[in-house]
């Protein structure tokens, strides 16, 4: 069943358009790549699923009308975001941030913990003073908590020691075994997103210009459309 | 630890002080200190929206002002056996602290939700724009109410009642005072250390990326502006009952500046942060106001040291950078 379905979505920053139609769709329990090299619209597309910049088109959760409901309403239907760049609340602890958004369900502070035994003996640590691995560990289990049915994860891996790639990396396919839960990746790892993934969507320009099983990605279409 | 101490130091010293102004023989010294716990219950009401909730108001006057006026009007029909209204029903005075401070609570609470209403539609100097204006608009009907004594104000005779204690007492007026602020520091604790607290204190950082943990940043901004003027209005019905007065000059911009100055000055966003400023003002007040009128210029050097050299105003000073909560 399509939880997430996009059909021809613009949106703009004021006078700059930044998406020109994108389509894109992630069914219950898939793992969808979102790729293309930077400033294509990946973010931008995001933002727009999130409803943090306006957007026109068809934008739909569970057969809902995104473009009608604000960005908190949007989450609130089960969509769980890890923001490029990390981004956790920095003045509160560890367990403040997984706490301040919790929602009943399954992921708890206790099991995010189990996830990412880091963040359980950094518990009472300010996230301002934690490393850049740990911050993103602690901005998945933030979105964890929330227990969303659609986990976004915006360039989870960027700017990471290999090391701890590897960890997160671990984490999401973990997430996927275990939980079930449906993921759409932006990343640029494309050895570990094929390892994940079951299909990739390619943008050029803020347009879908590509979409298919992760197999059928060819290189051709890598070197042109992702630039590796 | 640090925190811990710093906070059962300034604890300690608020349950001492009175005791200690009796032995000294120093009477006025105990409704100094009533002074300066009122207004520091007043800054712990802002701290809420200034501090953890980062909302610059400067209109929380408008508050202080209607739980002042919630006492002074209560309390003259009363002392005056004058109804407020007779129709549609009969509404009598009362010289009854408790129904006063649930009255002030009310209506303060009430001015609150929709002030912020239409204040937390914008941001930043906006914000402050716009609830300065409203504080002023305040400011100048009770000017112009010339049935609560206009410009002059109006004046009780005799301090109003709490059952148990006699409030005429400086030593048990201080108490009673000193009781509330205690219970309202123990609220603001539990307060920010609830979800809604962490998720008010994240709305500070980033209300982008609370939404995206479908948290709504304005209602939760909105509840603690709520929150913090009903606090400030019970300060202001207190304020009034210490003096036996209450006047314009409690709307004024002016007092709104005094209750920002008392958390910039204590530290925002730390639990006893506002009662140091107030403390640390009654004190430089009643000091250096003996000596020049112009003694504001010595708290202005203060205040400039402060937000220059220790953001985490004065308790930051003592007690390093953190928590504090």
């Amino acid at each position: 069943m399509t939880l997430l379905s996009l059909e021809a979505v613009t949106a703009a920053y004021g006078p700059a358009q930044a998406l020109f139609g994108v389509d894109l769709t992630v069914a219950e329990g898939e793992v969808v790549a979102l790729m293309g090299r930077n400033g294509m619209g990946k973010t931008t597309t995001v933002r727009a699923i999130c409803r943090l910049i306006a957007a026109q088109g068809r934008l739909q959760f569970d057969g809902q009308d995104l473009t009608a409901l604000p960005a908190h309403r949007a989450a609130r239907l089960g969509i769980g975001l890890v923001p490029e760049g990390r981004r956790c609340f920095r003045d509160l602890t560890v367990a403040e941030n997984l706490a301040a958004a919790a929602r009943p369900g399954d992921w708890d502070a206790r099991r995010v913990e189990a996830l990412f035994p880091p963040l359980a003996e950094r518990r009472r640590q300010r996230a301002g003073s934690l490393s850049g691995g740990e911050q993103q560990m602690l901005a998945i289990g933030r979105a964890l908590t929330t227990n969303p049915r659609l986990l976004i994860l915006d360039e989870a891996t960027e700017g990471l020691a290999p090391l701890v790639r590897v960890q997160i990396w671990e984490a999401i396919a973990r997430l996927r075994a275990e939980s079930g839960m449906a993921i759409l990746l932006i990343d640029k790892s494309l050895r570990e997103i094929a390892a994940i993934a079951d299909r990739a969507i390619l943008l050029e320009r803020g347009r879908s210009v590509w979409s298919g099983p992760m197999d059928a990605l060819s290189v051709d279409l890598t070197t042109r459309y992702i630039g590796v | 630890m640090r925190w811990g101490l710093v906070n059962a130091v300034m604890l300690i010293g608020l349950v001492a002080f009175p005791f200690w102004a009796l032995a000294a023989d120093e009477p006025f010294m105990i409704t100094l200190a009533t002074r300066a716990v009122i207004l520091a219950l007043a800054a712990v009401g802002l701290n809420i929206a200034l501090g953890w909730g980062g909302l610059v108001s400067l209109g929380h006057a408008a508050f202080f002002g209607i739980g002042g006026y919630a006492m002074g009007i209560l309390a003259s029909h009363a002392q005056g056996y004058t109804p407020l209204m007779e129709w549609p029903f009969l509404i009598e005075g009362t010289k009854s602290m408790p129904v006063i401070w649930l009255v002030a609570v009310l209506a303060s609470a009430l001015a609150a939700l929709g002030i912020g209403m239409l204040s937390l539609r914008t941001t930043g100097v906006y914000f402050i724009m716009i609830t300065l204006a409203f504080g002023q608009m305040l400011y100048y009907f009770a000017i112009s109410w010339t049935a609560y004594g206009g410009e002059d104000g109006v004046s009780i005779y005799v301090r109003n009642g709490f059952p148990g204690l006699n409030t005429l007492v400086p030593v048990e007026f201080y108490g009673l005072c000193l009781g509330v602020l205690l219970g309202v520091l123990a609220l603001n604790a539990a307060v920010i250390h609830s979800p809604f607290g962490l998720a008010l204190n994240a709305a500070r950082q980033s209300p982008d990326r609370v939404r995206t943990v479908g948290l709504d940043p304005r209602r939760l901004q909105l509840a603690a502006f709520v929150l913090s003027g009903a606090i400030t209005g019970l300060a202001g019905a207190l304020f009034a009952d210490l003096n036996r007065f209450v006047s314009p000059s409690m709307l004024s911009w002016q007092m709104s500046g005094e209750i920002m100055i008392f958390v910039i000055l204590g530290g925002t966003a730390r639990l006893f942060g506002p009662v140091v400023g107030a403390v640390v003002f009654v004190a430089l007040e009643h000091s250096l106001g003996g000596l020049s009128e112009y003694w504001h210029v010595f708290l202005g050097a203060l205040l400039l040291l402060i937000v220059l050299f220790a953001r985490g105003g004065l308790i930051g000073l003592v007690a390093g950078r953190g928590g504090g909560s």
